[in-house]
Formats: C-alpha cells, structure tokens, sequence
C-alpha cells in the first residue's frame, strides 16, 4: 500500500517537474487534484476488495446555537440548530438550520454607502452511511439573501485500513451561486464552484493522532462583490481621490493543506496543535498556526479550552489601497479581505456536562459557552475615515472582533 | 496552447495510474497485512471525546465560517469542511 501511494505521489512530481515555468501555480494545484483522483480509486478498490465492520457513525445528537459577531462597525447574530438522528448502527441523517442577521457599518460600508441591515437563512440536510470500514456521505445545502442565492452538494467516502490506525477520505462538492445587487434590478450573475479534498487521519502512538488534508478550489464566474468600490487619485475633486467598481478576475484556483496534532496529555488533557498553508491564483499566500488546551475538570462535569491562533497572508496581485487613476489596470480590488493583513486570535470555552436520565429518550446533556477575541492588523488598507493627512498617508486600519459561541447539545 | 496540451497529459497520465492502482488492487494484490502498533485496547485515550479535532460540529462550522467570510484564504479547515459558498 505504502508503494502504492509513493507511485501516486511520484507521478505527481513527474507531471509537476515536467509543466515547467508555465503558470506553475496552476499547474501543481491541477496535480494535486489528480492525487486526489489517484486515491479517490484507492479507496474505491480497497472498499470493493473487503469490508469488515469497525467504524461508527457520528453520535446522536442535537444543538442549538446563539452565535454573534462584532467588530469593525459589523455586527452578525443569529441561531443555529442542528438535528441528527441514526438508525441500525447504518444510516445517520441530520438536518441543519441557521440564521445570519447582519448590521454593517463596517469602514467599506461608511467610506461609500450608508449602513444596511440584511438576513442570511442557510438550510443543510445529510444522509451518512456506514458500510463495514467504509463511510458515505452527501449534503446538500442552500443559502438565501435578498442578493445573494449560493446551493451546493457534497459527496464524500472514507476508509479505515491498516489495523483501523489510518482513515482516508475524500470529498466532492460543486457549488452554485447567484449574485444580486439591491437597488438593481437588472443586474444578476452566477459563479460555479468546485470543491476537492483528501483527508488522512493517522493513529502514530496510543496518545498522538494527526490529521493532514489537502483542499482545492475552484471558481469560475462573477467573483466581485458587486458593492465594493477602489479609490484611486483624482486632483479634479477636492479630497484628491475618487472611487469606482471593483473589477475581479472571472477565475480563481485555490489550494491548501492543513496538518494538525492532537496530544492526550499524561493527566487527561488534550493539546492540539495545527499548521495551514494556503495558496491560489490571485497571489495571495497564506499559513495560519494554532495551539489550543482542552482541560476536563474531575467530577464537575466541566471542561475548559483556551486557545491562540495566528493568521497571516499576502495582498492578490491586483489589490491596491489607492490606485494612481481611474482604470489602472485590467482587475482592480481594494477589498480588505485580499488585502496583506495578520489576525491573532485569543479563545477560551467552557462546557458544563450533565445527565438527562430523568428525560425519556435522553443520556445526557451539555451547556457550552466559546468567546473568541480576533485583532486584524493590516498592512495596506488605510483608513480613510481619518482626515487630516495627506493623500496615501493615512493611518493603516486595525479593528478588533468578538467572537460568540453560546450553544446547548443533547445526547439520545 | 502548450499548457493546455500539458494538462491534457496530466489528465491522461493520472486516470491511467488510477485505472492501473485499481486493476491491482481488485486482483488481489493483498500486501496490506502491516501489523497494528497500537492495538484496540490501547486506544482508551485516543477515544477520549476531549480528543476529537472537531467535537462540536456546530460550534466548529460556525467558526469556519467567520474565517472564511474576514479571511483571504479557505479550504482545508478542521472537520468535514463544507463549501455552501455562502461567505
């Protein structure tokens, strides 16, 4: 097996080495997308060359969320639930339901429009199957907002081998997305979207497991938001600059690959550990690192998590916080999301535990309660709410988010 | 025109592998007998639910969510992973 999977990767360095200088970026995500086929076929054969049962379908449980958002002028709440139900140790289905209700007065919002409230409903369903060593699953999922309509589909298989010491997966998904602008009701444009992944989980010793997956994806369409504006220099205005459309490539590739750690302590806690790159056809370049505690406290029922995460990337080629006049280039972008920036992250959790016997139908319950504390920095998005400074010399922008996660879980 | 042609040889080349590692594999060539080095009865702490990289599906999605809608980069988050496309 092990051979067989060095053939793969082989095949794929010879195909990377042999594309040559020629838009290499694109050319080892391709490669990558073709290791995914490699072992899509892996795990084909190997679940039609024999099954026998060890892998377990996800518990039975349900949620219900209270989520909230704020930072920057932009303020996102809404709920969360999620339903999942199993029959005969075979099928588990589940269901999902969750609400964005959004007021943005974020500083892209102020510097060209005015403050806007909107709601965002997404609706999931899933169908999971187990089959011996071999698990199934399909999603489907549809988001709806008064400019913006987005389904997608997913499809994913994985295999237990080795002893149960490895889990290999892949997954599918193909997105499609409709894109409105208020006030227009003329304007309307779609984006396709395709979604490739490979996980592997990998037992190393009776303490330490780690999970590394690869994830491509592609869109092709209007990938603009249709509200966003560039600023560039005007002397003809009194300010010295002006705005006008963003304007995007119709095509964006994207790869990353993720590796993450997971330690049990000698006491009964575990520590997680998590290193991320990412990279794709705009230019931006990505890796975040992540290191979070998860402690129980001995017969309280309660369990505590901290965490702190770094997160950091490069600027698309294309963006630029002011550009030298109007239609500088072919694609034009100043949205701060492509622009170069940090974000550290703070977490703490706390899940209380408790018994449900006394309900019909119920083992047990939890409470649980995650703030998170994001500090965005960034390095070429300037903020142009600030007077008094000459033209491009504004002070770089900077905000800081909280992160609300308020959620109760209910086990039958 | 070159890269198109280049790609178009990748495509081959990778369906071929895969349609090869298949053949293999479903007439028996069996060498997959590696012996478990940590046997079931060892694995008490790695069944720990504090162990799981993603122990509250919906608390993880959300926080996915919230990275992906103020962050450049996506994919290859902890869990399941989605892609509703809703950011």
């Amino acid at each position: 097996m092990v051979r067989l999977v060095e053939l793969a990767a082989a095949v794929v360095v010879t195909n990377v080495k042999a594309s040559g200088g020629v838009d290499k970026r694109a050319t080892n995500i391709l490669s990558l997308r073709m290791l995914v086929l490699v072992i899509a076929g892996v795990i084909v054969s190997i679940f039609f060359s024999y099954s026998s049962s060890a892998a377990i379908l996800p518990e039975d449980r349900s949620d219900i969320m209270y989520h909230g958002y704020e930072g920057g002028g932009l303020e996102v709440v809404g709920p969360s639930v999620l339903v999942r139900k199993g029959f005969k140790d075979k099928v588990s289905v589940w269901a999902n339901y969750y609400v964005d209700m959004i007021t943005s007065a974020s500083i892209d919002v102020v510097a060209t429009a005015s403050q806007y409230t909107e709601e965002r409903k997404e609706k999931s369903i899933g169908f999971d199957y187990l089959h011996g060593k071999t698990f199934m699953g399909m999603s489907y999922t549809n988001s709806e907002e008064s400019d913006y309509s987005a389904q997608a589909a997913r499809i994913a298989i994985s295999q237990d081998f080795f002893g149960d010491l490895t889990t290999l997966g892949i997954s599918y998904a193909r997105g499609s997305d409709t894109v409105r602008r208020n006030g227009d009701d003329v304007f309307e444009a779609e984006t396709e979207r395709q979604i490739y992944r490979v996980d592997i989980s990998q037992v190393i010793t009776k303490n330490l497991i780690i999970n590394i997956n690869y994830e491509s994806v592609t869109d092709e369409g209007f990938l603009n938001n249709p509200y966003r504006q560039v600023r560039f220099v005007d002397p003809s205005v009194n300010r010295g600059f002006s705005y006008e459309l963003e304007v995007y490539p119709r095509t964006r590739t994207s790869s990353a690959q993720a590796i993450r750690a997971m330690y049990f302590l000698p006491y009964r806690a575990a520590l997680k550990l998590e290193y991320r790159n990412y990279s794709d056809t705009w230019g931006i370049n990505a890796f975040n690192g992540e290191i979070a505690y998860t402690h129980p406290i001995d017969e309280t029922g309660l369990t505590v998590e901290l965490k702190y995460r770094y997160y950091e990337q490069t600027g698309a080629d294309f963006y630029s916080d002011l550009f030298p006049r109007s239609n500088a280039q072919n694609f034009l972008a100043r949205d701060k999301e492509l622009a170069a920036f940090q974000t550290q992250t703070i977490g703490a959790g706390i899940t209380y535990e408790f018994g449900l016997d006394w309900l019909p139908g119920f083992e047990r319950g939890q409470a649980s309660l995650f703030v998170d504390y994001i500090d965005f920095q960034y390095d070429d998005f300037r903020d142009v709410t600030q007077t008094g400074f000459a033209l491009g010399t504004e002070p770089l922008y900077g905000f800081d988010a909280t992160v609300l996660r308020l959620f109760f879980s209910f086990y039958y | 025109m070159v890269t198109m042609s280049k790609y178009r040889n990748i495509y081959k080349v990778s369906v071929l592998c895969t349609m090869l590692l298949f053949t293999m594999l479903a007439s028996g060539c069996s060498s997959f007998e590696i012996k478990p080095w940590v046997t079931p009865f060892e694995r008490n702490n790695l069944a720990d639910p504090i162990m799981s990289f993603s122990r509250d599906p919906i608390s993880a999605a959300y926080l996915h969510h919230v990275y992906d809608a103020r962050e450049g980069a996506r994919g290859a988050a902890g869990g399941a992973g989605g892609g509703c496309g809703c950011n």
